[in-house]
């Protein structure tokens, strides 16, 4: 077994007197795939059920909980906000960050460790520890309860973390390229229109992408800063939640296999142009062949 | 810019001129400070207006209580209250376990699929998965699934394990799985570029030198990964200690469950008092602060240095 | 800014931190002049580049061009060209669109712009890749790339940052000799920056040798090959025998030293007090093993260690009695374990004071300083 992770190459001999080790450790990965299919399934087949009080399965399948959902939640209203914000949140968090990544990428400067830790901070902190301030002085400038706070919100952990994905991208640009633009006359807008931007096109997609799934994904500063009608899909599928009772279980789950399938297919895009390790945190990776 | 005329010159008598002008560009330019630092000014606006200010603003504010007295006064009630007190040993209760076992349980996992394999990378998508999900969902899932009449009771019982349903949510449990769920990949993934930021030629010296795989592994992977671990030890225990939706959804939010995100929020929302809130929100971000610090001074024993690898 | 007569550096200075990476860089430079800037890695000299090109911001000092002074303009507006170390195209644009980058930079019109980009390109010799990407070409074929889109500006100064470093031996002597035809075609003012001292001496007219931020000597190929003005210089002019001693009392030309059981007679370069601790400096081909007894004073008896074969030649690690290893090159077949003897003319054995301290202004002398009178009949 130990030459099998050496190598990296498995023969089938080796493979069928897998060690117990091997066993257990492929087992824990069934057990937590087992739960993770369990807990997705049961949404999905909940959500297509018609009755379903005991028994493996519901009595009787529907999609009637969808056209429900779709109505009694106001689904329509809810995905156009959250598009709205994730759209406004992905493009203004690009502008703030990429330009600073830069700097932060190439130049050292005094007081550039102190800078990197305000930036690092957001992303350390629980959201609730400095959304609750945030929401606070959200509502003293009136920006709280609207679209505007709720994006406003949603950008304290995107400019960092657009920060944090595009310094590998760009520090992987060599300087020389720029160096050589302008010693061919271009200036820096010049550099940065011709040179850079076309070659960090990678990066600005796998950015975007992954900034556009947590914000959809975000829960904690959309639901401190949101208003009645500046709610994101997450956000009223909590409320959904936890008002249990009022609406049936069905359609709460048909709204969670809507969400589902909204960031399941974010993530499908995602899959293309970033590796699966960019998606939890900078680490830079080669990406396989 | 237009080149300055000045008159030519002459060898020896630039020194004045060298002063005055140039002088400053010159101090300017040896700390690295020249125009193009502008384009760091939107996102240092952006990070003081966001974030600065208003973690200030709370943090003033929290010496200022609603029902007066003492600067201290909030942070006072706070800790003399054990109802409120005890939300900081329930979210550590919540937090420290789940993370150490995302971590302790990716080490082996991950050290074994390294290298290629087929399906790799369809595994790798899936477990990113539930990262994607998010709480909210999980918790939902964990509701359905893990409920008394949810498929996994409904197996243990006919597998004849259980008589009764077992409890596992709305209370610590529920919780802990819906950390797991969401903990686990996000360690895993981590690990995993840790790892393969280890230059595989290290172990294969080791092993011409005699090691067996277990020295191998103890001697040479897992000192090179201890940083590694360190780090993402202190990114899953993050996402734990921020557990604020599934304690109260799968957990016990009156209860056992009822972490300081909770506390705070209660303040904030159901009280409408925004100086305790953000005494709580204060205290909660010292909390999660001094651990991540006393992890990172602990990591600061291991050598952290370059792996060889493609890291 | 089209040319210049002389470009005039004065004082140039770079410091980063606490650690000064260049300083009191005086240099003139005249038009059509080919500079090398010579010296190990971390000298300074592409610094010293970098500040020329106007990248790398001064933290001292002035560059003036005629009247003009451009260490205040940003690199864009100094109308230099460059050609970087590992080439830095631009990978996502044509062969083509890289040579008319700047070109297109400065507004040419379309017609001038298309007539200058096919000159430079077929100047390189590259008609037939013009459109392709950087990332389909060889190491040879790129540089030529990166030559032409500095050349097709007609720059007043081509700054060249150790252009054939990344290339292999016979490419680099090819792409050498291209360099040299196209500067004697073009006529451009060229500073260029090598490690490779071989590489400096049969391209430049002149050469300015750095070590430690600080000029160690500026002169002819020459000038250099023969009198390096410290053992530094020596050491990277191909002086591979740095034997430590003492020096011992004068007696015309020559001066007598004295380490490791060897005395020897060697000519001084500097001042040199008896007594003084020196460094006696010989290159392997000035040591030759003779037959029988040797025809200058300098007898020196030692085992041979090492041989390796090197063509017409055998590069031989000799070393004496009292323990110190020299390396020669003869054109005998030995054998480890031979006994020789060797000698080495007085005129190429040259004695330096072992600390030499660079005094402001004297190594720029040495470019002027005549061959010591009457040295060559020692």
């Amino acid at each position: 077994m130990s030459t099998l992770g050496l190598a990296g190459r498995s023969r089938p001999r080796r493979r069928l007197v897998a060690s117990p080790g091997a066993w257990v450790t492929w087992g824990a990965v069934a057990f937590f795939l087992v739960g993770l299919l369990g807990v997705i399934g049961s949404v999905l087949v909940n959500s297509f059920g018609t009755r379903w009080f005991g028994g493996w399965f519901p009595e009787g399948f529907t999609t009637n909980w969808y056209a429900d959902a779709w109505q009694q939640f106001g689904l329509a209203d809810l995905i156009l906000v959250t598009v709205e914000v994730s759209v406004a949140v992905v493009a203004l968090s690009l502008v703030i960050g990429v330009p600073a990544a830069y700097v932060l990428a190439r130049r050292d400067f005094p007081g550039k460790r102190l800078v990197y830790l305000a930036f690092l901070l957001p992303i350390l902190m629980p959201p609730i520890t400095y959304g609750i301030p945030l929401a606070t002085v959200l509502y003293k400038f009136g920006f709280a309860g609207n679209l505007s706070g709720v994006i406003l919100a949603n950008l304290v952990p995107s400019v960092p973390f657009v920060i944090l994905t595009m310094t590998p991208f760009i520090e992987q640009i060599d300087p020389a390229i720029e160096r050589a633009a302008r010693m061919c006359g271009a200036g820096m807008r010049a550099v940065f229109l011709r040179i850079l931007t076309p070659l960090l096109v990678p990066g600005i997609l796998a950015a975007a992408i992954l900034v556009l799934v947590r914000t959809v994904g975000m829960f904690e500063l959309t639901f401190l800063t949101a208003g009645p009608d500046s709610q994101t899909l997450i956000v009223a599928l909590f409320y959904s939640m936890s008002a249990a009772g009022i609406r049936a279980q069905q359609s709460v789950d048909a709204m969670a296999v809507l969400y589902m399938a909204m960031m399941l297919v974010l993530l499908v895009i995602a899959m293309r142009f970033v590796n699966p390790t960019q998606l939890v945190a900078r680490v830079k990776e080669e990406p396989e062949p | 810019m237009a080149a300055p005329v000045v008159s030519p010159p002459e060898a020896g008598q630039d020194g004045p001129q060298r002063r005055t002008d140039p002088g400053l560009r010159h101090r300017l330019a040896e700390r690295g400070i020249d125009s193009h630092l502008l384009l760091l000014v939107p996102a240092i606006v952006f990070i003081i207006g966001l974030f600065v200010y208003p973690f200030l603003y709370g943090l003033g504010l929290s010496f200022q209580p609603q029902q007066g007295g003492s600067p201290f006064a909030d942070y006072q009630r706070f800790f003399s209250d054990p109802y409120q007190r005890d939300t900081i040993w329930k979210t550590l209760g919540l937090a420290i376990p789940a993370a150490l076992l995302n971590v302790l349980a990716s080490v082996p996992i991950a050290y074994r699929m390294r290298g290629r394999f087929r399906g790799k990378r369809l595994l790798m998508i899936v477990l990113v998965v539930p990262i994607t999900l998010g709480t909210v969902l999980t918790a939902e899932g964990l509701l359905n699934f893990l409920g008394p009449a949810g498929w996994f009771n409904r197996t243990l019982i006919s597998l004849g394990l259980a008589d009764e349903p077992v409890q596992l949510i709305n209370n610590y449990w529920g919780v802990f799985f819906s950390l797991i769920i969401t903990g686990f990949p996000f360690a895993f993934l981590l690990i995993s570029s840790y790892l393969s930021g280890i230059d595989p030629s290290l172990e294969r010296a080791a092993a011409t030198l005699g090691a067996g795989w277990w020295d191998r592994f103890r001697h040479i992977t897992f000192p090179l990964l201890m940083p590694g671990l360190a780090t993402t030890f202190c990114l899953t225990f993050v996402l734990a200690f921020s557990v604020f939706p599934s304690a109260i959804l799968v957990g016990n939010p009156a209860g056992e469950t009822r972490v300081i995100s909770i506390a705070a929020y209660q303040a904030a929302y159901e009280q409408y008092d925004y100086p305790m809130a953000s005494t709580i929100a204060m205290i909660m971000g010292a909390v999660e602060l001094l651990v991540i610090a006393l992890v990172l001074l602990w990591r600061s024993r291991f050598y952290t240095g370059a792996t060889g690898g493609k890291g | 800014m089209t040319s210049f007569s002389t470009l005039h550096l004065r004082g140039v200075g770079r410091r980063f931190g606490k650690h000064d990476a260049l300083a009191d860089l005086d240099l003139e430079i005249g038009k059509g002049e080919f500079i090398a800037l010579l010296g190990p890695s971390g000298c300074g000299k592409s610094t010293a580049l970098n500040c020329l090109a106007g990248l790398l911001p001064l933290t001292a000092g002035s560059i003036w061009q005629d009247d003009t002074r451009i260490d205040v303009l940003p690199p864009e507006k100094r109308g230099f060209g460059m050609v970087f170390q590992n080439y830095a195209l631009f990978p996502h644009l044509s062969v083509r669109r890289n040579v008319a980058f700047g070109l297109r930079m400065r507004r040419v019109s379309k017609p001038e712009l298309n007539r200058r980009t096919d000159e430079a390109i077929r100047l390189v010799r590259l008609e037939e890749h013009a459109h392709k990407l950087p990332g389909q070409l060889s190491g040879g074929q790129q540089q030529r790339v990166a030559i032409a889109r500095a050349i097709v500006l007609e720059p007043s100064l081509v700054l060249m940052d150790e252009p054939l470093s990344n290339l292999d031996a016979k490419l680099r002597l090819e792409m050498r000799t291209e360099i040299r035809r196209l500067h004697q075609s073009l006529g451009l003012t060229t500073v260029y920056v090598t490690h490779d001292q071989e590489e400096a001496l049969s391209l430049a007219d002149r050469l300015v040798v750095l070590r430690d931020g600080r000029v160690q000597q500026i002169g002819t190929p020459e000038q250099l090959h023969t009198r390096p003005a410290n053992w530094h210089v020596a050491d990277f002019m191909g002086y591979r025998n740095l034997l430590p001693c003492t020096a011992g009392a004068r007696s015309g030309e020559a001066v007598a030293v004295e380490g490791d059981g060897l005395r020897l007679l060697a000519s001084p370069v500097g001042d040199l007090p008896e007594g003084a601790a020196a460094v006696a400096a010989v290159r392997p081909e000035d040591v030759t093993v003779t037959e029988g007894s040797p025809a200058g004073p300098n007898r020196i008896e030692a085992t041979v260690e090492v041989v390796e074969y090197q063509g017409r030649e055998l590069a031989v690690e000799a070393r004496t009695a009292g323990g110190t290893r020299l390396h020669i090159r003869t054109g005998r077949r030995l054998a480890p374990g031979d006994e020789v003897v060797l000698d080495i003319a007085v005129e190429r054995l040259l004695a330096f004071a072992q600390q030499y301290t660079a005094r402001a202004g004297e190594p720029a002398d040495t470019a002027g300083r005549p061959v010591l009178a009457g040295q060559e009949t020692a």
